[in-house]
């Protein structure tokens, strides 16, 4: 049973009539397509047409891209030494002298990165380990809550506080070719809106590697953060747990076939977890730096995609299938049990 | 227990019972919140979210802001709560206008103004003309001498005809003046919400008249919300107040109802759930291992050597918070939003407006429009639903003649005509039973014509055409009737009226000619009721061949008959009648009983009977809904033959070779069994062959077969596809839609009159028709349409619309909430499996709650099929009754397609953004992109006709989407500061997209192209042939007809066995209205059995899976 308070709808209903649109009687104009054969080949025909080429175009770009990558974790210890105990030590000469055979002629700028494996910057605990409101503004200094467990020394707010900053990677490499040294551009390697904005540039380091544990590298404390680049790039954190991140850029051309030597100072610990350290040499083209997926990608999609048209096309001629077949439409045929 | 009401006693009634306030309110301002949260929480969902809410408080473990969660949770809590509030404080404003309406009451022996909540039981309350009645009252006086007034119940049963309402005889002839000092009492029983009864006493006290009990009645009652009419003033006790009135105890809010669709949601979201936990434990346990066996080699991450106690805990509930977001928060948003528009369809359809009466079609109930789309069963009322309720009488036969069989209309009838001068007194008497044995009130109209106001269309009926026969009842005045026969004025005094009920099924009246002084009694009736009780020497055979041949034809008849009563028998008789009409226990059954001593050696003058026309394209909607695999079942309170008629001339059943009819019928328990058996047998045969077996019952075999035989008869149910149930009651239609809810299937019950207001609230889904009964049904009902036509479109057309919408709509909600959820799992996966979040707080809330909602809400101007379509090929209709768009096995089709779709976007991103790109909120940002993408294009793939809107909406989102994130890229203050300017800037950002989008939709392109062409359903099927154009198929375009009656003329012959064989076998093969199939004779047509059967079969194998 309905209740009293409706009483007076019957009446009302019935004089309000409901408005003609199209839209309240669902009858707006539609395009109804459907999957004729012809719609859907040319699709893939079309898709694979177009995919194939953009993906032996990326491929190119990628195959031009010229890269030099070292690893030089293992072979910068002593291997008589124990490895963590080596890096740890501060008495322990930790320079070592690499040289880099350059394959092809690298067109400046040559970019200096520097790769890390298995190394988890994308660990919740260590993503979360950083207070961006400190890094901009200096009267946010105290506040350092999210970035247990760095966070305060002697009581004493850190500044950068946090693990990622806290473990800032720390070997440095020189570079020479023939005796010459190659001077590395270390400026603009950090993002523009980093610089401009999410470091303050009144925001100076304090307390920084001050505890017990010291991390990574240290930072000059009279250097506000915003020009701290090093800083500003390690502080990207990285998605996944192999890496690459700028270190700086070589201004000038690289022969081919031409010697490089890099002085690297070894003091970032990737040992102790067993990760990987690399120095890579890249140049860059339009679709970034060397990473042939992309184009490989494409041209399997592509050839897939004209090999479904094919098959299709096949399909259509061997056993042509007529639409809206009338007969197919028997009720009875086919129980629909299935 | 009883209630003892002292009249006009100022001390003793204000504590006991509550004052006349009244409230509809569910919530106080003080209550509001606390209440309406544990509503709102009592729903499992909710519950849910809510614990995911809390545990996001704990920052140790929150992978995202809490403000994601929080942030829908509370603005869905929100608007519920609000929508709540809005329609309380609505309540609350009418409940107020009600409350302070002033009203006469008598205090302290002072006749004076009172707000109507200050109205207590006992008080003497007054009403003048078009007042509304603020509280149960019992009569006491009226302006009108013979205690008489008129009151129009449409609020209370929606019956729109005034209803005359007496005064108890013990006030009769209180002088006005010293009415407001009446003082008695009255018992009465405990407020109850039967609004046809009320058995009470009523005694008053010295000095007014002796002390004698006198009966009360719900005649003399008036009840709350009712409006005196035509009366000058009345006063009256109340005797119920507040929230205790008849109206009062029958407000309340009905059960909600959960749609077929619903509950499989509510499964899958269970499915989901458990997943999800599987998900959380393994990865919970997989996180800890990699935490004690890598994680503590990892200096930079300063995992204390020990932790707290619950340290083994963070991880798997990290997971859970990271994972929660499988079960979509929106789609119970979005869900409700499609449903308030689908119904929003159905109220707005044009094609559903009766044009008569100018009504559109109403849904009351919003959530419900998907289970339309699975209606399995149909159970269908009679009178009025199928028929139009217009009762015209046609024919008659009096005294073994026959009237009106040549021209079909008896009142053009020269014979008749002729006798009724002649005076011939058969048909004399014949006309005044017709004229005076009912309870019609005729009104004189300014223009003298007259206006009879009935509360039954036959009653009706019959004066109308006694009246064109020159018998014209003019005048009620009080238990005086005038009635002008041919110029001469003739008075009839009422003395008592046996009523009518369904269980008599007869009524009669007692009158006193005025100037003969002589008593009659004048019987009408079902021929059953009225036949037996003949005087013995009489034949009635004429009368029973006579019914048989009328209801052969399809009309109702009723047997009219009189009685000549001495005075003395009257007298005897008269006081038992009194003292059955005061009883308090049982009266219903005591007063039948004492009629029953009356109504017996009655002479039958004849049989009338009574056109009832079917409404405009019954038969074509049945057979519609019948060929789209929906079984009917009529219920009606019409006797069998009839009932078999109406059934066979709106395609109810096939004529004979095709159909059979079974009939089960029997007195006692034994033959009811037997009878029952034989159709079981019989049925149990013929099922598989392509045959229309349908099964007859009564009233009284079904009472016996459901109390004893309820296992045979269940199964009699399952087979049986159509079944004529004739002579039932309210209770017993309720009954049987029951039996068939407690068989899951879905039912639909659409009807009428008050009759079937059980019915249709019992039923999945109840349909009422705004008839001529009253808006009674359909006001109960969840949908009201003007015409029994308009179910078709009710059901094909929004049903199944419906049912595709949400089917799409909830399936594509869990998708893409589990496209992300997999990412997230994939990402912590190559994130130490720490439970870092990949997607920053404003993206995923973004994502869920806008990016994915919006589009997917614009489907629901999709269409698959066009609307004429459906209607040609109703069988389409399979597929939503059996499930085939949302079940277990489509659902894990999208859950495939979602992991799918996960692997592609992770892995294309994470290599093509590996090295020196693998930045943090790059990534996020090309990923969530990436989803967005091929999100667009899932929909639009899925989507099968695009309307402007939907392109807008999908295109348009995609776009959105950028514009809003170059929004937020542009405030430093946002944590992704420049991200997605520096990605559009980049070629190998586009790249990828195109990558993502190819890769993932080129298979689902493919799949869906190979199944549309070599393994298509008939939707696909119907859809290509609808592009083809032209005719379709050459199958049945089902054109209207013209009515059956009207064309048949020659009456059928009688000579219908009366074997009581089993198998009722020559039905109708002579009958010239049994050729009502449309289609040509040639037309390969016997699918819909078959299909049918098909389906139920199907539908039983998804039930036992």
């Amino acid at each position: 049973m309905s209740s009293g308070e409706g009483s007076s709808q019957p009446s009302s209903k019935k004089s309000r009539q409901p408005k003609y649109s199209r839209f309240t009687q669902q009858e707006l104009p539609a395009c109804k397509p459907i999957l004729t054969p012809g719609l859907v080949v040319t699709t893939f025909i079309l898709v694979g047409v177009i995919f194939i080429p953009i993906g032996l175009l990326s491929l190119s770009a990628s195959e031009r891209v010229v890269e030099i990558v070292d690893r030089y974790d293992e072979d910068c210890i002593p291997s008589d030494q124990e490895k963590t105990a080596f890096i740890q030590s501060d008495k322990t000469n930790k320079t070592c002298v690499r040289s880099l055979t350059v394959p092809k002629k690298m067109q400046h700028p040559v970019y200096i990165y520097y790769q890390l494996d298995n190394f988890y910057q994308n660990h919740r605990r260590y993503v979360k380990s950083r207070s961006d409101k400190q890094l901009r503004n200096p009267e946010n200094e105290d506040l350092t809550s999210p970035c247990e467990p760095e966070a305060r020394v002697d009581n004493k707010p850190i500044v950068p506080c946090g693990l990622v900053a806290w473990s800032l990677f720390n070997d440095t490499y020189g570079f020479s070719v023939s005796g010459m040294n190659l001077s590395v551009n270390k400026k603009d390697i950090a993002w523009d809106s980093d610089k401009n904005y999410k470091f303050g540039s009144k925001v100076y380091p304090k307390n920084f590697q001050q505890g017990s544990l010291i991390g990574g590298g240290k930072l000059d404390e009279k250097i506000p953060l915003s020009e701290q680049e090093d800083l500003l790039v390690w502080m990207r954190t990285a998605a996944l747990p192999s890496f690459r991140k700028l270190y700086g850029r070589i201004e000038q051309d690289l022969e081919a076939n031409e010697t490089i030597t890099v002085v690297i100072q070894n003091n970032y610990n990737a040992y102790a977890f067993g990760g990987k350290k690399k120095l890579v040499l890249s140049t860059t083209t339009w679709i970034g730096g060397k990473n042939s997926f992309l184009g490989l990608g494409y041209i399997t999609i592509g050839g897939l995609c004209l090999f479904i048209a094919t098959t299709f096309i096949v399909m259509y001629l061997i056993k042509p299938r007529p639409y809206g077949d009338p007969s197919y439409l028997s009720w009875n045929r086919n129980p629909p049990g299935n | 227990m009883k209630r003892c009401v002292y009249i006009n006693d100022d001390d003793l009634s204000h504590d006991i019972y509550c004052d006349n306030r009244i409230s509809n309110r569910k919530y106080t301002v003080w209550n509001f919140l606390p209440k309406n949260l544990w509503e709102q929480f009592s729903r499992f969902m909710n519950q849910y979210f809510l614990l995911i809410a809390c545990l996001q408080l704990w920052s140790l473990i929150t992978p995202v802001n809490p403000a994601s969660t929080w942030g829908p949770l509370i603005l869905i809590f929100a608007v519920s709560a609000t929508k709540e509030a809005w329609d309380d404080y609505n309540r609350y404003l009418s409940d107020k206008k009600a409350n302070e309406k002033e009203v006469w009451a008598v205090r302290h022996g002072v006749k004076k103004h009172i707000q109507a909540q200050d109205i207590h039981v006992g008080n003497i309350v007054w009403l003048r003309e078009n007042d509304e009645v603020p509280c149960d009252l019992v009569l006491i006086g009226t302006s009108d001498p013979q205690g008489l007034c008129y009151v129009e119940t449409a609020a209370l049963d929606g019956e729109t005809d005034l209803k005359t309402r007496v005064i108890p005889s013990a006030c009769m002839g209180i002088d006005f003046d010293l009415l407001h000092k009446v003082k008695g009492l009255i018992e009465c029983p405990e407020p109850d919400k039967d609004i046809r009864r009320f058995d009470a006493n009523l005694r008053l006290f010295p000095p007014f008249l002796d002390n004698d009990v006198c009966p009360i009645t719900i005649k003399n009652t008036l009840l709350q919300s009712c409006y005196l009419r035509n009366t000058e003033w009345a006063c009256g006790v109340a005797v119920y107040t507040g929230n205790e009135t008849k109206l009062g105890m029958t407000r309340g809010v009905p059960e909600p109802k959960l749609t077929a669709v619903d509950a499989m949601i509510d499964k899958l979201t269970g499915a989901i759930f458990v997943f999800q936990l599987v998900v959380v434990m393994v990865l919970g346990v997989a996180g800890n291992i990699w935490k004690d066996t890598e994680a503590r080699k990892l200096w930079y991450v300063e995992y204390p050597t020990k932790g707290p106690w619950y340290e083994l805990l963070v991880i798997p509930l990290r997971f859970e918070l990271l994972c929660s977001i499988m079960i979509p928060i929106s789609i119970k948003v979005s869900l409700d939003l499609v449903k308030g528009l689908y119904a929003k369809f159905i109220d707005w359809d044009n094609k559903m407006v009766d044009q008569e009466t100018s009504t559109p079609a109403h849904a009351a109930n919003t959530a419900i429009s998907e289970d339309l789309g699975q209606v399995e069963y149909i159970l269908t009322d009679k009178t009025g639903t199928l028929t139009e309720n217009q009762m015209i009488f046609k024919r008659c036969c009096i005294s073994g003649t026959f009237y009106g069989n040549e021209i079909g209309d008896a009142l053009k009838d020269e014979d008749l005509v002729n006798a009724v001068a002649t005076r011939s007194p058969d048909v004399i008497h014949f006309l005044t039973v017709m004229a005076i044995c009912n309870t019609v009130v005729p009104i004189q109209r300014q223009n003298g014509t007259i206006l009879y106001k009935a509360q039954s269309q036959d009653e009706e009926a019959l004066v109308h055409a006694a009246a064109g026969l020159h018998m014209v009842f003019v005048k009620k005045n009080g238990n005086v009737l005038d009635i002008n026969f041919n110029a001469s004025v003739i008075q009839y005094e009422v003395l008592d009226t046996l009523e009518f009920t369904s269980d008599r099924k007869r009524m009669s009246v007692v009158v006193k000619d005025c100037q003969s002084g002589k008593l009659f009694l004048l019987s009408k009736g079902a021929d059953e009721a009225i036949l037996p009780c003949a005087s013995t020497g009489q034949q009635t055979r004429t009368f029973s061949e006579a019914v048989e041949q009328y209801s052969q034809l399809g009309l109702r008849t009723l047997c009219l008959a009189w009685r000549e009563l001495e005075e003395d028998e009257y007298q005897e008789w008269s006081l038992m009648f009194k003292e059955a009409n005061s009883a308090l226990v049982d009266r219903d059954w005591r007063i039948a009983e004492v009629c029953q001593r009356l109504e017996h050696h009655l002479q039958i003058l004849g049989v009338a009977a009574i056109e009832d026309r079917l409404q405009d394209g019954v038969p074509e909607t049945i057979e519609t809904l019948r060929k789209a695999g929906i079984n009917f079942w009529m219920l009606t309170g019409d006797k069998q033959n009839t009932a078999i008629q109406i059934a066979l001339s709106c395609n109810f059943v096939s004529p004979e070779p095709k159909g059979q009819l079974l009939l089960i019928n029997g007195k006692t328990g034994d033959e009811v069994r037997q009878s029952l058996e034989r159709v079981l047998l019989t049925m149990r045969i013929t099922s598989s062959e392509p045959k229309d077996v349908a099964f007859v019952i009564d009233g009284w075999a079904l009472e016996i077969a459901l109390k004893h035989h309820h296992k045979a008869f269940m199964e009699l149910a399952l087979l049986s596809k159509t079944a004529i149930c004739c002579r039932v009651t309210p209770s017993q239609k309720a009954q049987l839609v029951e039996l068939l809810k407690s068989c899951e299937y879905r039912t639909l019950a659409i009807g009428d009159g008050g009759n079937d207001v059980r019915m249709i609230q019992q039923a999945h889904i109840g349909v009422g028709i705004s008839g001529r009964e009253g808006l009674q049904a359909a006001r109960a009902a969840d949908y009201s349409i003007g015409k029994f036509r308009f179910l078709k479109r009710l059901i094909l057309v929004h049903g199944r619309y419906s049912y595709n919408r949400t089917a799409f709509l909830s399936q594509y909600s869990f998708y893409k909430s589990l496209l992300i959820c997999f990412i997230q799992i994939f990402f912590s996966l190559i994130s130490g499996v720490s439970g870092t979040s990949l997607f920053n707080s404003v993206s995923l809330m973004a994502y869920n709650v806008f990016y994915t909602s919006v589009p997917v809400l614009v489907n629901v101007l999709d269409k698959d099929l066009s609307e004429r379509t459906v209607m040609q090929h109703p069988q389409i209709l399979f597929y939503c009754q059996a499930g085939r768009l949302l079940n277990p096995s489509t659902f894990a089709g999208w859950f495939g397609r979602s992991l799918f779709h996960a692997i592609v976007v992770f892995v294309i991103c994470i290599h093509s953004y590996a090295f020196e790109k693998s930045e943090m909120e790059e990534l996020s940002m090309v990923v969530l992109s990436g989803c967005i993408w091929l999100q667009a294009f899932v929909v639009a793939l899925e989507t099968n006709s695009f309307t402007i809107l939907q392109h807008l909406a999908i295109w348009g989102n995609l776009v959105a989407f950028y514009v809003i994130n170059w929004i937020v890229s542009a405030l430093p203050s946002s944590g992704m500061y420049t991200i997605m300017f520096r990605l559009c800037r980049q070629p190998s950002y586009w790249i990828t997209m195109f990558l993502i989008v190819v890769a993932g939709m080129g298979p689902v392109l493919a799949l869906k192209y190979f199944r549309y062409t070599y393994r298509p359903s008939k939707i696909n099927i119907l859809r290509q042939a609808e592009r083809l154009g032209g005719p379709i198929l050459s199958l049945g375009n089902i054109e209207p007809q013209s009515r059956a009656f009207e064309k048949e003329v020659s009456p059928l012959s009688i000579s219908q066995p009366k074997s009581r064989s089993p198998v009722y076998e020559p039905l109708l093969s002579d009958s010239p209205n049994a050729i009502r199939r449309s289609f040509g004779p040639g037309a390969p047509f016997d699918f819909f059995q078959s299909q049918s059967r098909l389906s139920s079969s199907y539908a039983r194998n998804c039930k036992d899976n």
